[in-house]
């Protein structure tokens, strides 16, 4: 039996405890069990990527030590299982990395599994984040997830391959930058008239969820929390 | 530590009609070279080859030089060393002076653009005529470049059209803002300039050691008529444009019309080895220039920086280029490339631009000779200067995150913190530093029932 480390990540500790909950949903219907350790915090992404690299190291080797006795770590974020896998080697010497995996990968790729047993019967349009997509190497995994779900209607979302605009502390380093960026991806998403805006990274959701709160345009929304519903 | 990005970014976002502009030419240059580069099934071998080459010439730096300077003198022209800009400006005019000219015809480079050659020359009184058309145009302007390949990116043809009515002399009466009649104006106006230049300045893309000889890449003809006409050439060659061998040359001939103009091939590519007697320039001079390269050699994460073949396809693809266009980033070369090769080449300024970047990876993804631009911004910062405030800040995040029980505590304190605004979903207005991010969207506030409370119920 495989054991599995779930990392929720710090922001969704802090923020959204729906998305970590649909992930333990998801993997307990597929047969899977869950751990979730306590002495988790953060992958030290923010810390690197603002360049503060030894603070980085701290968190990464504290990483190491709370995850490195499971055979795998699933997490629904495409940026932190960026983090561990490109950063951690170079970082603190780890080759954790190759065990964490963001949730669509963990699904399709060592579950085997494309049709999660979800019901979701709404219009979704899906935001395809920058670091799964291009650092982690995501591809359409979680989209093929996606359109598994029974009664789902996806729509597509123009322009969807540019970024959001928040690049982390860039969203506060360049903020007028990053909200023209996040101006254009809220038209868009506006546009596909979908009821939710999906995504595999709830940081990217918060700065898209709080200019589309604004603006006005789809719910953001998890896509984990669409493979846990049967609603 | 320099704000200049943030604040010139600020303003060109200001500007709509630049802003329309840069989203106009950058979107129809990226469906271009997306269609060009999917032709090709061997295209990550072509930039895996590429990236190979490279990283040789960068290992071998100093020996390729010196081949270059010996085929090169064999065949005929001359090699001068430049440390610095210094030093390629003064070789430069002071070879105009020995021709006997006070004026020079230029071939669009960077090189040029990157030691201000055309402002040395003014201050030396003498004058350099840019050919190539947005360059004559950003020179008519008396503006800068704001696009590598393009650098009049930042203007449409009806500013273009004043521009030539305002400041080039011999414009047609009633000139329209027609492309073609727009490109006859130029026409007319450079080929005299070309009849009676006396002396050339260029750049090269390419220089391969094997034979000593030099490659320039275009699109006009302006270069050919440059490279071929005069009876004096000087060319201004950055070390890191070496390549070893003649036969690299299809590898990155396949590569750089792709990635910069979408084209499979350019109209006009010139090679020439030192001089030949009656065909083309008798007195050919290469510059080879340093001006901090070889500094940037030591960085062993940064040097693939070296690597760049000025596609500009970088820039294309970024989403901070598109909407804050070239002159926001302070230096000739601007975009994602520019974010990494300016603070290396002048170490010390520019600290700001590896931080103009949300990281999204776009840039990676299209360079053609892979450099990983999101690795050199991420190790830049790692070894650029901080503001303290923020050191402080990010130090104290540790403190916490490193520490489990601190971590639960600080979450517990910011659901308390939160209350207040637990009914309404979204919190509207935060006080400095949160109010960077209010200030265009809204916080989401921490849920009453952690994830943690959950799973210790779930436990039970």
């Amino acid at each position: 039996m495989t054991r599995i480390g779930l990392f929720i990540t710090c922001v969704n500790d802090a923020l959204y405890p729906q998305t970590p909950k649909a992930v333990v949903t998801v993997l307990e219907r597929l047969g899977y069990e869950v751990d979730f350790p306590q002495a988790q915090t953060c992958c030290g992404q923010m810390h690197a990527n603002s360049g503060y690299r030894k603070d980085a190291a701290k968190l990464a080797a504290s990483f190491e030590r709370v995850f490195g006795s499971y055979d795998a770590v699933v997490t629904p974020s495409g940026s932190c299982a960026a983090m561990a896998r490109d950063q951690y080697p170079d970082l603190i010497g780890s080759a954790i990395g190759e065990r964490v995996h963001e949730l669509s990968e963990f699904l399709l790729d060592h579950a085997g599994v494309e049709d999660v047993g979800a019901r979701f019967p709404h219009t979704v349009t899906y935001h395809p984040t920058c670091h799964g997509t291009r650092a982690l190497g995501l591809g359409d995994k979680p989209l093929r997830l996606l359109r598994a779900v029974e009664g789902i209607e996806l729509v597509d979302l123009p322009e969807a391959d540019q970024c959001c605009g928040f690049g982390g502390t860039f969203a506060l380093k360049n903020a007028e930058v990053s909200s023209a960026m996040l101006e254009d991806k809220c038209r868009h998403a506006a546009a596909t008239g979908a009821e939710y805006l999906a995504a595999a990274d709830n940081s990217c959701l918060t700065h898209i969820g709080g200019g589309l709160s604004r603006a006005g345009g789809p719910a953001p929304i998890h896509y984990a929390e669409i493979l846990a519903s049967t609603a | 530590m320099s704000t200049a990005f943030p604040k010139a970014a600020k303003v060109a976002l200001g500007m709509p009609q630049l802003r329309s502009n840069l989203a106009h030419a950058t979107g129809t240059i990226r469906g271009k070279r997306a269609g060009v580069v999917g032709e090709l099934d061997d295209w990550e071998r072509l930039r895996d080859t590429a990236a190979a080459i490279k990283a040789d010439v960068q290992h071998r730096m100093p020996e390729l030089a010196l081949a270059f300077e010996r085929n090169a003198t064999a065949a005929g022209a001359t090699v001068h060393w430049a440390r610095d800009a210094a030093e390629a400006n003064a070789i430069a005019a002071r070879l105009v002076r020995e021709a006997g000219a006070d004026e020079v015809v230029k071939v669009k480079s960077m090189a040029t653009q990157e030691i201000e050659l055309n402002e040395h020359f003014e201050a030396e009184g003498l004058a350099a005529w840019e050919t190539d058309l947005a360059e004559l145009i950003v020179q008519l302007a008396e503006d800068k470049p704001s696009h590598i390949l393009v650098p009049a990116i930042h203007y449409n043809r009806t500013e273009i059209r004043d521009i030539f009515r305002g400041s080039m002399a011999d414009a047609p009466e009633g000139l329209t803002d027609d492309p073609a009649a727009l490109a006859e104006a130029a026409r007319l106006h450079l080929r005299r300039r070309f009849l009676s230049a006396k002396v050339a300045v260029s750049g090269a893309n390419f220089a391969v050691a094997e034979t000593g000889s030099l490659v320039v890449v275009e699109s006009e003809g302006n270069g050919r008529m440059c490279l071929t006409m005069p009876e004096t050439l000087i060319s201004v060659v950055g070390v890191e444009k070496l390549l070893p061998r003649f036969e690299d040359l299809e590898v990155f001939m396949q590569l750089l019309p792709r990635s910069s103009t979408g084209e499979r091939m350019n109209p006009y590519t010139s090679v020439w080895t030192g001089a030949a007697e009656g065909d083309g320039p008798r007195d050919v001079h290469v510059i080879l220039l340093d001006n901090g390269r070889t500094d940037v050699l030591a960085d062993e994460v940064g040097r693939q920086a070296l690597s760049c073949i000025r596609c500009s396809a970088c820039l294309n693809v970024c989403p901070v280029y598109e909407r804050t266009g070239g002159h926001a980033y302070g230096h000739v070369y601007p975009g994602p490339i520019g974010a990494i090769l300016a603070p290396q080449l002048e170490p010390g300024r520019h600290d700001d631009l590896p931080y103009a970047s949300s990281l999204c990876g776009a840039c990676y993804e299209v360079c053609p000779v892979k450099i990983d631009i999101p690795e050199v911004l991420v190790h830049l910062r790692q070894t650029g200067p901080h503001q303290a405030g923020e050191r402080v800040a990010m130090s104290a995040a540790t403190t916490v995150m490193a520490r489990p029980r601190l971590w639960r505590a600080a979450l517990g304190a910011a659901r308390l913190f939160s209350r207040p605004w637990r009914g309404r979903g979204f919190m509207r207005r935060l006080p400095w530093p949160g109010s960077k991010w209010t200030s265009s969207r809204d916080m989401p506030v921490p849920p009453g029932e952690s994830f943690r409370d959950w799973w210790k119920e779930r436990e039970r």
